[in-house]
C-alpha cells in the first residue's frame, strides 16, 4: 500500500517534470525559462526523496542537498545575468 | 501502529506531488511571467515540503533513523525558494517583460520611471542613499 502509494507519487512528480520541460522549452521570455528550471531542480530533489523512502536508504540524501543550493545559486546567478549583463560586479 | 504512521507519510508524500503537479499545470496555463511565477514558486514550494517532511517522519517513525540532512534540506528549500522568485520577477520586470494584456494595475511602473530619472540627474549613477555604513 505504502509502495503504490509511493509509485504513484513518483509518476505525478515525473508528470510535473515534463509540464516544467515545456514551458523550458517554450517560454517566451528567459525569465520564463529560468523558473521552469528552478521548479525542475526542485522536483527533481522531491523525486530524489521519494525515491530513498522507496528503496529503504537514506544514502541519497546528500543529492537532495547538494541539488538544493546548486538550482538555488544558477537562478541566482541567471537572474543576475539578464538583469544586469553580468554575474559578478568587478570592482 | 508501525503500518499507520507509514501509510501517513506516503499520503503527505502523494499531497505533495498533487501539489507539484498543480504547480506544473499552473505554469503551462497562466498567461504572463508574473502570474507564471506564483505557480513556480508558491506551490512548488509547499508540495516539495510536504514530501520532505513526509520522508523525515517515514525515516524517523518506521525506520528509526533521524536525518538531520533532511531537516537542512527542508529548512534550505523554505528559505531559499520564495527569495529565487523574487530575484526572477523583478530581473524580469526590469528587462522590460510585458505584462498580460489584461492586467488593470501596474504601481511599479511610476517607481520605477523615479528611480531611473534620479539615476540620469545624477550622471547615470543609481543614487546612493546612504554613505558607506561601515566606518
Amino acid at each position: 500500500m505504502v509502495a503504490a502509494l509511493l509509485q504513484l507519487s513518483l509518476v505525478l512528480l515525473a508528470l510535473s517534470i515534463t509540464g516544467c520541460m515545456y514551458r523550458l522549452l517554450k517560454g517566451p521570455s528567459a525569465s520564463d525559462r529560468i523558473a521552469a528550471l528552478d521548479t525542475i531542480g526542485i522536483l527533481l530533489l522531491s523525486m530524489i526523496a521519494v525515491l530513498g523512502m522507496l528503496l529503504h536508504t537514506t544514502v541519497y540524501f546528500d543529492i537532495i542537498l547538494v541539488i538544493g543550493i546548486v538550482s538555488f545559486i544558477g537562478t541566482v546567478a541567471l537572474a543576475r545575468y539578464i538583469e544586469r549583463g553580468m554575474v559578478m560586479e568587478d570592482e | 501502529m508501525n503500518s499507520s504512521f507509514g501509510l501517513l507519510a506516503a499520503v503527505l508524500v502523494l499531497l505533495g506531488a498533487l501539489l507539484s503537479l498543480f504547480s506544473a499545470y499552473g505554469l503551462i496555463r497562466l498567461p504572463d511571467v508574473y502570474l507564471r511565477s506564483h505557480a513556480a514558486t508558491k506551490s512548488a514550494t509547499l508540495g516539495v515540503l510536504f514530501i520532505l517532511t513526509g520522508a523525515f517522519l517515514y525515516f524517523s517513525l518506521v525506520e528509526g533513523v533521524v536525518s538531520v540532512k533532511l531537516l537542512l534540506g527542508i529548512v534550505f528549500v523554505f528559505l531559499t525558494g520564495p527569495v529565487a522568485g523574487h530575484l526572477n520577477a523583478r530581473a524580469a520586470y526590469r528587462t522590460g517583460v510585458k505584462l498580460w494584456e489584461r492586467s488593470s494595475q501596474d504601481d511599479l511602473k511610476q517607481a520605477l520611471q523615479q528611480e531611473r530619472e534620479a539615476a540620469k540627474d545624477n550622471g547615470g549613477q543609481p543614487k546612493i542613499l546612504k554613505e558607506d555604513p561601515l566606518p
